[in-house]
């Protein structure tokens, strides 16, 4: 690594360039914003989870001074706005006209001139509504008798939302069962829970009539596929859509989906004519939008002569009203297959039937690469149970099972290519950190004085970076990432992408992929994304495919450029191209490195006057679209000891041990971050985190109060630790690590819970943990959570 | 951003002139440091027409000695409950609770009388002044009347306040031989109780000669084990006696099941949290 001082240029642990307007508190988020003339909308809800809709009056909420309009179903239907598709290929009401579907619906949007009065109004809408029986077991969605939901579909009969899906072989894996000799079965749930990202979704709309311009301010995920998304629902030309993200509070998948309230801003301005703001509370977020997990898992698992051999898993996937799980076209039940694991097993089999009930729709990939995050855990749970019933150490079942280094690259029984790894040794490193045969030894000398003590592990491997567009598509959309790379003629550049950041560092990390690669002190190089006019098309962020695939795109588009300055540099060096070597920053003459050329004297020779090589264009700017030929499997290894009250039953976890290896690591601080961040995202899942709904389908977990985020206090101090083994196909070596913390650490959490559990002959309890749930299984009365 | 209905806001500048304009505006509300009401209000569960804010009323925010008694101001905060010496000398349970009641923000605005007049069952101080013995002073028109805390409460959300009245001060004996705890299980730092357990004992020449417990969260309102303060008076301390003290507890508290549990953990819960404050304040009570 090459420095100015103590700044590296390139890779390195710098100091996030974006942190000094967010530690100044001057980030420019969506409610900061204020157009004039702008007018606010707020959204009426149903309270019922299933209703039929007999009348909407309105003409009170008209009447109150502020008011401009009051937007229904009917008013949508004029537009053709009244449905629009869902990333799933189904269809989602904008507003409810026919009937409502799940508590919290979008029913009516009132537009006024400031949000009291907007708020006001909503309860002056009178609805007529009839409620109707709800089906909220996503296990009994499909018994005869279970009311009709989607009756709004042409030849739907009942509420199966897709139909099973499969993968692995059947065959091979009953064969596998049949020859094992240890099996055992377990009912994994993966509770519904919520990305809850701190800013709350929300939009501002800004169609001028004038020019047929709209403009969007609207902190999302996937700007460029939302605006297509815009182009092809409202009929609007897609090059006079505008988006911008600006700063954005954080996303972990809750702003991948285009929303009903979204439609209605954009319905609301070009009606007004003026800019409509809307921004939802926080317990329409939690109880309206998109929603994770909820996969109801039977599962059997088998070893034969002390190794792991074969898999199988059953799935019911609670979808709620609409369909709007996000996922690739082809992967209806997202990368779920990916759950054997880090295992090299004999066969597996995945099946997976998914149902409509009246909940609020979902299923997007919280902070995990499209349902990756249900497989970890149910294959994690299950290698556990395993070694329970082989009276083996969890530890030694999964190095006799783990694929080995030199299988890769590896083809799983479910269809995946694993890129490259060294798993055993990971292990090994997250063991000599936790100290783990000490750790075994204290929890002996715990259990003879009756303490509840539990060391759990995780060992995962992700497939992240979706995806070679010849597998995977969104809505039709490949997905790929472009990269823009303007370098001035003063030698400072900037980099343009569709990857737009809630947090992740993208303006540190790409600038430092392109100081790298051109030599161009970070600093100097400014990342532009989130703004459709200003960067390339590109799918997203998400799925931990930032690095993965726009990463990719920035190494591949500097190099792009290094080359053009190679040419150049060889035109005034008077020598051949291939007679230069490069270093950071210069080209120079091979066999004497005193003649060379600095990345900013080519600059100024591509800007100036002077010649240029034969048929070269001036300038030093290139641009790409990058395709990625696999996914990237980032693995981990971790570790969770906790500490379990045997009279309240109440879960401490005292130490989190966390190995990752997400290859090639461009900014080893920002990594350490987002693993923070995704372990104590973890921390909550595991013990506190769950939407729960009563059996008239009433949301018990609509604010802060009932849905609990863990605080620092929950967080014990991680110790993290790394190995390095790069990704082979990547420009950079890098792969994905945004998600591995969240994906990894529940499994160790539970695991660990379970373990401490023990010595009352516990083997297993659903998430979260909390202390009535924990104590309900230290009484043998272990239940899932409804 | 979650709005509260319409609603007119005025800032006292005196006791008195509060109470007038209580008296005066129907539906009007104190607000304190608005940490239960103003959630309230954006949620729309409370719709008071008028604000009377009570946070210049500095008079009413003191922690002192007045012989043989403590007086805490109905405007103390948490946090000055959290850190005073004086408490922490003669009632240690206040910095028990207050170390685990909400979060340092919360902790910072919210008051003693805001959280006794709020009346929610899981409030922490509740069960604290009930466990001490504490009596309140509440201030109207005509001057001011004493409450002991076994008849402060009248339900849930509802209080012996009168319309027209403050709650301004709350008054605490000390008594030699005493020690007190606070214990508390809840799903998340900052969160309410799943159950709290508050106690305290009078111990002289080796025996229990007074002692007062409360249960937070396991009941319509606030608990008080009058039958488990009964069975300890005249006893000397034992690990025995706080298991049947508990006992007692698990018995006579009345809990709903909701999210943060169901009824038969609770009331495991609230025996042992008896047993465990009970311990702790007898510990302290000799030491
Ligand atoms: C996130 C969060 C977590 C919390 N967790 C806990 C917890 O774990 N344990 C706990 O015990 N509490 C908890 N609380 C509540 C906290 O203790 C509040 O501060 C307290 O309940 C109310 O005090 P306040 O001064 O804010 O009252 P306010 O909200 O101002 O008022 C509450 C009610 O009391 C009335 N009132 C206030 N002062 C007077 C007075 N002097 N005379 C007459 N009426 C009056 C008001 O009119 C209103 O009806 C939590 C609060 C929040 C927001």
């Amino acid at each position: 690594m090459t420095a100015v001082g103590d700044r590296p240029i390139g890779f390195g642990p710098l100091k996030r360039k974006e942190d000094a307007r967010f530690i100044r508190g001057k980030g420019n988020y969506l409610d900061d914003i204020r157009l004039p003339g702008m007018v606010h909308m707020a959204i009426l809800r149903s309270p019922f989870a299933h209703a039929k809709i007999n009348s909407i009056d309105t003409s009170a909420a008209l009447a109150l001074p502020g008011v401009a309009a009051v937007i229904t179903a009917k008013d949508l239907e004029t537009l053709g706005l009244a449905w629009m598709p869902t990333i799933s290929y189904d269809t989602q009401a904008v507003l409810a006209g026919d009937k409502v579907r799940f508590q919290g619906q979008e029913v009516a949007a009132v537009i006024a001139i400031d949000e009291y009065i907007a708020r006001d109004a909503l309860q002056l809408i009178d609805v007529d509504y009839e409620p109707l029986p709800a089906v909220v077991n996503a296990r009994k969605a499909l018994d005869e008798d279970a009311p009709l939901i989607r009756d709004d579909k042409d030849g739907q009969l009942d509420n199966l939302a897709s139909p099973t899906w499969e993968a692995g072989d059947e065959e091979s894996t009953d064969k596998a069962f049949a020859e094992a000799d240890t099996i055992v079965s377990r009912d994994i749930i993966y509770p519904r829970c919520h990305p809850a990202p701190l800013e709350t979704c929300g939009m501002i709309a800004d169609f001028n009539p004038e020019t047929g311009q709209l403009d969007l301010y609207n902190g999302n995920q996937a700007p460029h596929a939302h605006r297509t998304v815009y182009a092809h629902v409202a009929g609007l030309a897609e090059h006079m859509i505008r988006i911008k993200c600006n700063d954005i509070g954080g996303g972990f998948g809750n702003k991948v989906p285009v929303y009903p309230g979204y439609v209605c801003a954009i319905a609301g301005s070009i009606v007004a004519g003026v800019p409509v703001k809307w921004i939802e509370d926080r317990s329409e977020n939690l109880m309206s939008t998109g929603f994770a997990r909820d996969y109801i898992m039977k599962s059997d698992i088998c070893a034969k002569d002390g190794k792991i051999t074969g898999l199988r898993v059953d799935v019911i996937a609670d979808h709620g009203a609409f369909d709007s799980t996000a996922q690739p076209t082809k992967f209806p039940a997202g990368f779920f297959h990916i759950v054997c694991g880090s295992y090299d097993l004999q066969a597996s089999h995945v099946k997976v039937k998914a149902v409509y009930t009246n909940k609020a729709p979902g299923g997007v990939a919280y902070r995990c690469s499209f349902r990756i995050t249900e497989a970890v855990y149910l294959v994690e749970r299950m290698v556990e149970a395993l070694a329970l019933e082989m009276h083996i150490d969890p530890i030694d079942l999964r190095m006799q099972s783990f694929i080995g280094t030199e299988q890769f690259p590896y083809e799983t029984t479910t269809g995946w290519t694993y890129d490259s790894g060294d798993y055993h040794k990971t292990m090994r490193v997250a063991m000599d950190i936790a100290g783990y045969e000490d750790l075994r030894q204290e929890q002996e000398e715990k259990r003879a004085r009756g303490e509840l003590m539990g060391i759990g592990i995780s060992f995962f491997t992700e497939g992240v970076g979706a995806g070679p567009r010849k597998h995977m598509d969104i809505l039709g959309l490949a997905m790929n990432d472009g990269a823009d790379l303007r370098v001035h003629p003063s030698g400072k550049a900037v980099v343009s992408l569709s990857a737009q950041t809630q947090g992740q560092g993208h303006e540190t990390t790409f600038a430092q992929i392109v100081a790298e690669e051109l030599g161009i002190p970070p600093e100097d190089v400014e990342v532009r994304h989130g703004d459709t006019d200003k960067s390339p098309y590109g799918l997203g962020t998400y799925g931990s495919r930032s690095t993965p695939v726009s990463g990719a795109a920035v190494a591949v588009v500097s190099r792009k450029v290094r080359d053009k300055a190679r040419a150049i540099a060889a035109q005034m060096l008077e020598t051949r191209p291939e007679d230069l070597a490069w270093e950071k920053g210069r080209w120079y003459v091979k066999g004497d490195p005193s003649v060379g050329a600095t990345i900013f004297d080519i600059t100024e020779r591509a800007y100036s006057g002077d010649s240029l090589p034969e048929g070269m264009e001036g300038g030093l700017d290139a641009q790409v679209i990058y395709d990625p030929p696999n996914l990237t499997y980032p693995y981990g290894a971790y570790i969770a000891v906790v500490d379990v009250d045997p009279e309240t039953a109440h879960v401490t976890v005292r130490r989190f041990i966390a190995v990752d290896d997400c290859g090639v690591r461009i900014n080893p601080m920002i990594v350490d971050g987002q693993i923070h961040g995704g372990l104590a995202e973890g921390v909550g899942i595991a013990l506190m985190e769950v939407i729960t709904f009563d059996e008239e389908g009433n949301c018990l977990n609509g604010s802060f109060m009932d849905y609990l985020i863990p605080t620092a206090l929950e967080c014990p101090d991680f110790e993290l630790g790394a190995t390095v083994t790069p990704c082979p196909h990547h420009p950079l070596g890098a792969k994905g690590v945004g998600e591995s913390p969240n994906v990894g650490s529940p499994p160790a959490i539970v695991n660990a819970v379970i373990d401490a559990l023990q010595p009352l002959g516990v083997n297993h309890v659903d998430m979260p943990c909390t202390p009535a749930r924990v104590w309900a299984a230290m009484q043998g009365n272990a239940a899932p959570p409804q | 951003m979650q709005t509260p209905a319409r609603f007119d806001y005025e800032r006292a500048t005196s006791l008195q002139g509060a109470i007038a304009s209580l008296k005066e505006h129907e539906d009007s509300r104190i607000i304190a440091g608005g940490h239960s009401l103003l959630p309230m209000m954006k949620l729309r569960l409370a719709s008071p027409t008028r604000l009377i804010d009570i946070n210049d009323l500095t008079d009413l925010q003191y922690i002192r000695e007045e012989g043989d008694e403590i007086a805490i101001g109905a405007l103390t905060r948490h946090v000055e409950l959290l850190k005073s010496e004086l408490l922490a000398e003669h009632f240690p349970l206040f910095k028990d609770a207050e170390l685990v009641i909400a979060d340092p923000v919360v902790r910072n605005r919210g008051t003693i009388g805001g959280s006794l007049c709020q009346a929610d069952a899981a409030e922490d101080l509740s069960a604290v002044c009930a466990a001490v013995k504490a009596t309140v002073v509440i201030t109207g028109a005509d001057g001011t009347r004493t409450v002991p805390m076994d008849q402060f409460h009248l339900g849930p959300w509802t209080t012996a306040v009168g319309e027209g009245e403050i709650l301004t001060e709350v008054r605490i004996a000390k008594r030699p031989g005493g020690g007190s705890a606070h214990e508390k299980v809840e799903r998340r730092a900052g969160d309410w109780a799943i159950a709290a357990a508050s106690a305290a004992v009078w111990i002289d020449g080796g025996v229990i000669t007074d002692a007062g417990i409360a249960l937070s969260a396991v009941g319509l309102t606030t608990i008080d084990l009058t039958r488990a303060e009964e069975l300890l008076r005249g006893q000397p301390p034992s690990e025995e006696l706080f298991e049947q003290a508990g006992a007692i507890a698990s018995e006579d508290c009345m809990p709903i099941p909701d999210s943060r549990g169901p009824v038969d953990y609770k009331r495991h819960l609230a025996g042992v949290l008896t047993k465990r404050a009970l311990r702790k304040a007898t510990a302290r009570a000799l030491s």
